[in-house]
């Protein structure tokens, strides 16, 4: 697989990161997401990473970046599914993961980008 | 099992599976998730450190034992060009390369013991253990 999926829903994206990623992997999925979010004017990035077994510091970066790059555009990224094992060694780690908001679960991140751009949960204006 | 095992790393692919056989270990040699999780980490900031600045090496897995706790020591060797400032090599947020300057302090507080040694023009062998 040499391309990791991004689902579009209305002016939201959606990846599911669902296999170890080579570091060449991951550098193209964050220029496919760069490159999506202008394309589609999407106003929200949401990345599941519950199937992500180890995050180091390059993957770190990879969501850190993705993160900023979005800001720029003026879409918000939410990373959603941290494993608690990854969690606590992120920290040991030393990565901080700064200005990247998480959420629990899928339904959590999209209510959370939800709500800031309409300002309801429910996707109403 | 085997006791040892030796796997060349030459690219972001041997990265990945070198993180891969990392894992199978330490769940064999019965290792808590979190330490797992903990081992493979600093397992795959070495490995990339081999590729991305050594050159290419090798890895070398070891079961230990000291009589009263069971250990996983990883060592990873390159031919590379050496480091020249240990100790600035490890202070996080240093890096000469582009990343986030985590991966060796990063690998140190990720394991019990940790060894690194280098010589400008010959080489870098990092060792880490992680004791059950
Ligand atoms: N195997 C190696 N051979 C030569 N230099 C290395 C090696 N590993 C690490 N270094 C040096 O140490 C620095 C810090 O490494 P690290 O903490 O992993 O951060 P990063 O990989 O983000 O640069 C590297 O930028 C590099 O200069
Ligand atoms: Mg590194």
């Amino acid at each position: 697989m040499d391309r990791i999926p991004i689902l579009r829903m209305n002016e939201f994206l959606l990846v599911t990161i669902q296999v170890d990623m080579h570091d060449r992997l991951a550098m193209t999925l964050q220029d496919d997401l760069t490159e999506q979010i202008v394309r589609h004017r999407a106003r929200g990035v949401l990345i599941d990473i519950s199937s992500l077994e180890v995050v180091d510091s390059f993957i770190g970066r990879m969501i850190g970046n993705i993160a900023a790059m979005s800001r720029v555009l003026d879409a918000e990224t939410v990373v959603v599914g941290m494993r608690p094992a990854v969690a606590i060694t992120l920290v040991e780690l030393g990565l901080s993961l700064p200005g990247v908001r998480t959420a629990l679960s899928v339904d959590k991140g999209m209510d959370l980008l939800r709500t800031s751009f309409h300002g309801t949960p429910n996707g109403a204006s | 099992m085997t006791e040892h095992e030796t796997r060349p790393i030459r690219s972001s692919e041997d990265v990945v599976i070198v993180r891969q056989l990392v894992r199978a270990w330490a769940i064999r040699l019965g290792f808590s998730l979190v330490d797992q999780t903990k081992i493979v980490t600093a397992a795959s900031e070495l490995a990339r450190n081999t590729v991305d600045y050594g050159g290419g090496g090798i890895v070398r897995l070891e079961a230990l034992s000291d009589g009263r706790r069971i250990g996983l020591r990883l060592t990873f060797e390159d031919k590379g060009p050496g480091i020249e400032d240990l100790a600035l090599a490890l202070k996080d947020g240093y890096t000469s390369g582009g990343g986030l300057g985590l991966g060796l302090g990063g690998a140190k507080r990720l394991s019990n013991d940790f060894e690194l040694v280098s010589k400008p023009g010959e080489g870098t062998r990092v060792s880490i253990t992680r004791w059950r």
